[in-house]
């Protein structure tokens, strides 16, 4: 079939709304990206990456932000595996329960779950009734900041971290491979660690990467905590900067495009969204 | 559904039942430390004066005073309009690529770049549309030495509700695409070719069967979409610096320093914020279970 035919044979409609929204799709890269090389008068080039990339503090807060990600997705990890695993094992009873909680997040934008913490961490949090102070204010200290800053991200991950688990763990049967572990002698620890995890990889990764691209360019909570993330240092960059920040965001871009590809890539085809920030 | 249902058929003895749900206090610990102390932090203090003592005033003020009434309205009116517009939007892509007739190759590059767009926003996002649209943005200036249109003479603005609301579309139509695509997929082939035996025009299949079918869907991600763009922050902040007084930017400025004087007024804001997005989720799952029915 030539060409010309193939073209004749598809619908004139479906190609204006498609040919319509990859503009609309293109268009704004396209923009940053032309945007971004034309830092020097007269000159097409990558002036502004290198500006941008050779900055001390850009390196300082993205390196910030990598390791909150991070850290946001090992507890994530922690806390939801063994969560999803003990309730399909032994309660399910308590699915609605945490299949509720694990939606909350969509009924809490990240500026009010920013404000709550701050209402409540930023004064002693005593034991009712009494002045017995559990804990001191987190938001005083740096290592409380980060506390509150990776339980929020987790809180952000959430929906997405949950829900891609537990699909894993539907593709497993879960009660065989348990079984079978403990018949062999395998404690708890092992089951999860050797056993189970290595069965829902997949499942993991596209929620680690979701959680990345949510995290690595989050700026709610980061500015909000007063941490010096990648987020709050591009917004500020962008008062006072033209060429660099656009250069940043198409970075960004690509890192988005990248985790979502891979997302892609492993799950085939049936990749989630987070949404807007 | 049917795990749901089995413990009620074989309860295990109410012991060992309780012991079970030790397995996840960890998570219930992380649930009431960084989610629920937090809201029900914020649900009290909108109850209290500043003597500490129960009032209904926070409350009756957000409908009194009249620039957060304002905000609310700018902020539904924003969500309202990319969700609707959005959603239509992102149908009609949705529907190019699934029963449109459009090629394959063009559908996976869709759905791929769907993804990346609903999860490409805040500041990027804001930063990607000035480069676009600004005073000396890549559009703008196509548009002003090719045609000779300027639009900024023509009360065209980047920094204002159309603006925003242009900006919020790249990460609203996208997310329409990722849940209808599916959607569309479920119309059965079977019921064209019945409609088509009957005599049914085009129009009178779309209109009386494949819309009807689909509407619960249709409508319930565009809820999504009206949350998604309601609970929005960064993007706007980044783009017009607060001068579009959107209820999260009101929020935030309580955050930053107390504006109004009154710190609880400011938790009444926010849970009136939380109000709405709990009806739009509930409106959401609702329509949720009418879908099933059809689209399995």
């Amino acid at each position: 079939m030539s060409l010309l035919s193939r073209l004749r044979r598809v619908p004139f409609w479906s190609a204006v709304w498609f040919i319509l929204g990859a503009l609309y799709f293109i268009l704004p890269l396209l923009a940053t990206f032309e945007f971004s090389l034309s830092m020097e008068r007269d000159v097409v080039g990558f002036k502004a990456y290198e500006v941008a990339f050779a900055d001390k503090e850009f390196l300082q807060t993205f390196g910030y932000s990598i390791f909150l990600a991070s850290m946001t997705i090992i507890m994530s990890i922690i806390l939801i595996v063994p969560t999803a695993y003990w309730i399909r094992l032994r309660l399910p009873e308590a699915r609605r329960l945490v299949e509720f909680i694990t939606l909350l997040p969509f009924v809490i934008p990240a500026i009010i779950l920013v404000f709550g913490l701050i209402r409540v961490y930023s004064a002693p949090l005593n034991v009712p009734f009494t002045d017995l102070t559990i804990i001191q204010p987190l938001t005083n200290y740096k290592f409380g900041t980060n506390i509150l800053i990776i339980g929020g991200y987790m809180v952000l991950g959430l929906p997405y971290m949950y829900r891609s688990v537990d699909t894993g763990m539907r593709t497993v049967d879960v009660r065989t491979l348990t079984e079978a572990a403990q018949s062999l002698g395998a404690s708890w620890y092992t089951i999860v660690v050797r056993v189970i995890l290595p069965n829902v990889r997949t499942a993991l990764l596209s929620g680690a990467l979701l959680t990345f691209a949510i995290v690595v360019g989050e700026v709610v909570l980061a500015s909000f905590l007063g941490v010096k993330a990648f987020g709050p240092y591009l917004f500020l960059l962008g008062q006072h900067r033209a060429y660099e920040p656009a250069a940043l965001s198409f970075t960004s871009f690509l890192l988005t495009w990248a985790a979502m590809g891979i997302i892609q890539l492993v799950t085939g085809g049936q990749g989630q969204v987070a949404g807007g920030h | 559904m049917t795990q749901i249902a089995l413990p009620d058929t074989q309860m295990p003895p109410p012991r060992s039942n309780l012991k079970n749900w030790i397995g996840v206090v960890p998570f219930l610990i992380f649930a009431i430390l960084f989610i629920f102390l937090p809201s029900v932090r914020l649900f009290i203090g909108s109850f209290t004066n500043e003597e500490g003592r129960f009032t209904l005033a926070n409350v009756t003020q957000l409908f009194t005073e009249k620039y957060i009434l304002n905000s609310y309205w700018l902020s539904i009116k924003i969500s309202a309009i990319t969700a609707l517009g959005g959603g239509i939007f992102g149908f009609l892509l949705a529907y190019s690529v699934t029963v449109g007739g459009l090629p394959r190759p063009l559908r996976s590059a869709l759905i791929t770049f769907s993804g990346v767009a609903s999860n490409f926003a805040g500041v990027p996002l804001a930063f990607a549309f000035v480069s676009t649209l600004g005073r000396t943005g890549f559009i703008t200036s196509v548009l002003k030495d090719v045609f000779g249109f300027a639009i900024y003479d023509h009360g065209f603005n980047l920094y204002s509700f159309l603006g925003l609301s242009l900006t919020y579309m790249y990460f609203q139509f996208p997310l329409m695409v990722l849940i209808m695509a599916p959607a569309l997929d479920g119309l059965k082939k079977e019921w064209r070719e019945a409609a088509e035996n009957l005599g049914a025009t085009s129009t009178q299949y779309w209109l009386r069967i494949a819309l009807p079918v689909l509407l619960p869907s249709i409508l319930g991600a565009m809820i999504l979409l009206f949350g998604n763009a309601f609970g929005a922050y960064a993007t706007a902040y980044a783009l017009t610096g607060g001068r579009l007084p959107i209820i999260t930017i009101q929020i935030g400025a309580q955050v930053r320093g107390d504006v109004l004087h009154n710190p609880n007024l400011g938790n009444a804001m926010a849970m009136g914020m939380v109000f709405i997005m709990a009806i739009s989720l509930a409106g959401y799952s609702w329509l949720q279970a009418k879908t099933e029915r059809w689209l399995k």
